[in-house]
C-alpha cells in the first residue's frame, strides 16, 4: 500500500490560467533577465528618466546608486509595472511589459519580488500570515506545506521564533527581514531591493547585506539593489550602475567604480566620499521627486 | 465673466472625471467577480465588520427616528382627529424614506469612513504596491469583498431599521399617546404593503454600492501621507452622504413608477 502522501495540487486562480507563472522559463547565466531600452519617465512636468538603457543579467547582483531624488525607486517600480514608463521598453525574461495592463502583469510579477524601503508589511496580518500571503494568494491550499515554507523562510532571515508578532511590534531591521522572507517565499527569479539598509545600524545592515548575498548565492536570484550605502554596495554588487540626471552615468564592476573615482571623476568620487561641493547643495544630483 | 465660466467649466470637467473614475472602479469590481478567485475569508471579515458591527447604530437610529416621527405626526394629526392614521403614515415613511436614508448616512459614517481610512493608509504605506507586486489586484482583494459584503448587509440593515422604527412607533403611539392598538394595526394593514419595505431594501442596495465605490475610490487614490488619508476619509463621507441624498430623490420617483404609493388601496 502506498503510504506516501500525494503532493497537494495548488488551486489555480482564474486569472493565472492562460499564462503559467514564475517557473515558466529558466534563466541562463549571461542572458539578460531584464532589459531596459531608452526609458523615459515624466512625473508631472519633471523628467525623471531621460533615456535609461541597461541590461541586468541572470544571476547577477546589480547595485543602483545615485543621489537622492534621481529616480532610483521610480526605476524599480517601473520594472514591476507599479509605475508606467512615459516611453521606452522594459523586457522581463524577454517579455515587453511596458504596455501591459494591470491584470496582464500578474505572470510577470510572480517572477519578480520586491523588498520595499519600509517593508510594506500588511499591518492587519502577523509575521507568519504576511510571509504566507503570496503562497496563499497564488493558490496554495496545503496548510502544512505553507507552514513549513514560512518557517524555512523566516529561519533563513533569522526570525524563526517571531511567527506570531504583529508588524507594529517589530524593529525596522526585523520588518525588512520579514519583508525579505515574504519576497523569497514564492521563489522569484529576480528580487528588487529598495534601500534595504536605510535607517539601520551598521550591524543589522551587515546582516541584511549577508542575507542578500546568501539569497543570490543559494537561489541564483537576479538582484537589483538600490542603496546609498557604499559599504553595502561593495559587499553585494557584481556590478554597480550610477544614475545621474535621469541617465546611466556609469556601469561597471565595483573595482572599475573605485578606479573611475581614483582617475579623477569628481561626481563618483564625491558620492563615494559623501562630499558636498557647496553648503546645502548636492554636487552629484539635483532634487527631483523620488 | 470669462473667469467664472472657465471656473464652472473646470468644475464640471473635474466632476465628470471623478464620476468616470468611480464608474471605472465599478467596472473593475464586475471584472474582478468574473476573473478573480473569490475570497470567502475576506468576505466573512467584511460581513462581520459591516453587517454585524453596524447593528447597534442602525437599531438605535431606526428606533428613535420612528419614535420621534410618530410624536411629530401625532401632534399635528391629533388636531385633525386623525390619530389612528399615525401608524400607517409613520411606517410607510420609515420603509420608503427614513430607514434607507438614515441607515445609509449612518453606515457611511461608520463603515465608509473606515474603508477610506484603512485603504488610504495601505496606499500611503506602500501596502497596496506590495499587493500589486505579489500579483494581487487591489480591487480583487480590497474592494470586491467589501462590495459584496455591503450589498448583502445594507438591505438587511434597512429591514432591521424599519422593524425597530415600527416597533418604537407602535410603542410610543399605543403606550404614550393612547392610540388604540387595533386601529393602529388596522390602518397599517390597509395603507402599507410589502412593496414599501421592498423599496427601502432596493434603496439600501443602491446606497451600499455608492458607499463602497466612493469610499474605496478615495482610499485607493489617497496620497500625501496622514493628511491625505484624513482628507480622503472626510471626502468619502461627504461625497457618499451627498450621493445618497441625491440618488434617493431620483430613486423615489423611479421606484414610485413601478410601485406607486397608494396604488394598493
Amino acid at each position: 500500500m502506498n503510504a506516501q502522501k500525494k503532493p497537494s495540487k495548488p488551486k489555480q486562480s482564474k486569472q493565472s490560467k492562460p499564462v503559467p507563472a514564475a517557473e515558466a522559463k529558466p534563466c541562463s547565466p549571461g542572458e539578460p533577465f531584464i532589459e531596459v531600452i531608452d526609458l523615459h519617465k515624466m512625473i508631472g512636468t519633471q523628467e525623471i528618466h531621460r533615456g535609461v538603457s541597461i541590461s541586468i543579467y541572470c544571476g547577477e547582483t546589480l547595485v543602483l546608486l545615485g543621489a537622492s531624488g534621481e529616480g532610483k525607486s521610480v526605476f524599480l517600480k517601473q520594472l514591476l509595472g507599479l509605475m508606467t514608463p512615459t516611453s521606452g521598453t522594459i523586457k522581463i525574461a524577454g517579455q515587453d511589459i511596458s504596455h501591459l495592463k494591470e491584470r496582464e502583469m500578474a505572470p510577470v510579477r510572480k517572477k519578480v519580488g520586491i523588498l520595499f524601503q519600509n517593508g510594506a508589511l500588511f499591518d492587519s496580518l502577523d509575521v507568519a500570515e504576511n510571509v504566507a500571503f503570496p503562497l496563499r494568494e497564488h493558490g496554495e491550499r496545503d496548510n502544512a506545506l505553507i507552514r513549513r515554507r514560512v518557517q524555512e523562510c523566516l529561519d533563513a532571515v533569522g526570525l524563526g521564533k517571531h511567527l506570531h508578532k504583529m508588524p507594529d511590534n517589530l524593529s525596522g531591521g526585523m520588518r525588512k527581514r520579514v519583508a525579505l522572507a515574504r519576497a523569497m517565499i514564492s521563489n522569484p527569479q529576480c528580487l528588487l531591493y529598495d534601500e534595504p539598509t536605510a535607517g539601520l545600524d551598521p550591524i543589522v545592515s551587515d546582516s541584511i547585506n549577508k542575507l542578500i548575498r546568501a539569497v543570490q548565492r543559494d537561489f541564483h536570484v537576479t538582484s537589483i539593489v538600490v542603496t546609498h550605502d557604499m559599504k553595502s554596495a561593495y559587499h553585494i554588487a557584481d556590478r554597480i550602475a550610477y544614475l545621474r540626471h535621469g541617465q546611466i552615468y556609469f556601469i561597471g564592476t565595483p573595482d572599475e567604480f573605485r578606479q573611475r573615482a581614483a582617475d579623477g571623476d569628481m561626481v563618483i568620487d564625491d558620492f563615494i566620499e559623501g562630499r558636498s561641493r557647496e553648503n546645502g547643495v548636492k554636487p552629484a544630483g539635483e532634487d527631483t521627486p523620488a | 465673466m470669462t473667469g467664472a465660466i472657465r471656473a464652472l467649466g473646470h468644475a464640471v470637467i473635474q466632476m465628470l472625471y471623478y464620476l468616470g473614475q468611480v464608474a471605472q472602479l465599478f467596472v473593475e469590481v464586475l471584472r474582478s467577480l468574473r476573473v478573480s478567485d473569490f475570497r470567502y475569508k475576506q468576505l466573512g471579515r467584511q460581513l462581520v465588520a459591516i453587517g454585524f458591527g453596524s447593528q447597534l447604530v442602525v437599531i438605535v437610529t431606526g428606533a428613535f427616528t420612528g419614535a420621534v416621527f410618530t410624536a411629530q405626526v401625532y401632534f399635528k394629526f391629533s388636531e385633525l382627529g386623525l390619530e389612528s392614521a399615525v401608524g400607517a403614515l409613520v411606517c410607510v415613511a420609515m420603509s420608503r424614506e427614513l430607514a434607507p436614508v438614515m441607515t445609509g448616512l449612518m453606515v457611511t459614517g461608520r463603515v465608509g469612513a473606515a474603508m477610506a481610512a484603512e485603504i488610504g493608509t495601505m496606499k500611503v504605506t506602500e501596502q497596496i504596491d506590495a499587493l500589486r507586486s505579489m500579483a494581487v489586484h487591489p480591487v480583487d482583494y480590497l474592494v470586491t469583498p467589501r462590495a459584496i459584503a455591503i450589498l448583502i448587509s445594507m438591505p438587511l440593515l434597512i429591514a432591521e431599521s424599519i422593524t425597530f422604527g415600527m416597533i418604537a412607533s407602535w410603542t410610543i403611539a399605543v403606550t404614550l399617546f393612547k392610540i388604540p392598538g387595533t386601529f393602529y394595526w388596522e390602518h397599517l394593514q390597509t395603507y402599507m404593503a410589502l412593496e414599501d419595505i421592498g423599496i427601502g431594501m432596493i434603496k439600501g442596495f443602491v446606497f451600499g454600492l455608492l458607499i463602497v465605490l466612493v469610499s474605496c475610490h478615495q482610499g485607493l487614490n489617497a496620497r500625501d501621507g496622514a493628511v491625505g488619508v484624513g482628507e480622503g476619509t472626510t471626502s468619502a463621507v461627504q461625497i457618499s452622504n451627498l450621493a445618497i441624498l441625491i440618488f434617493n430623490f431620483f430613486l423615489t420617483f423611479l421606484l414610485n413608477m413601478f410601485w406607486p404609493l397608494g396604488a394598493q388601496y
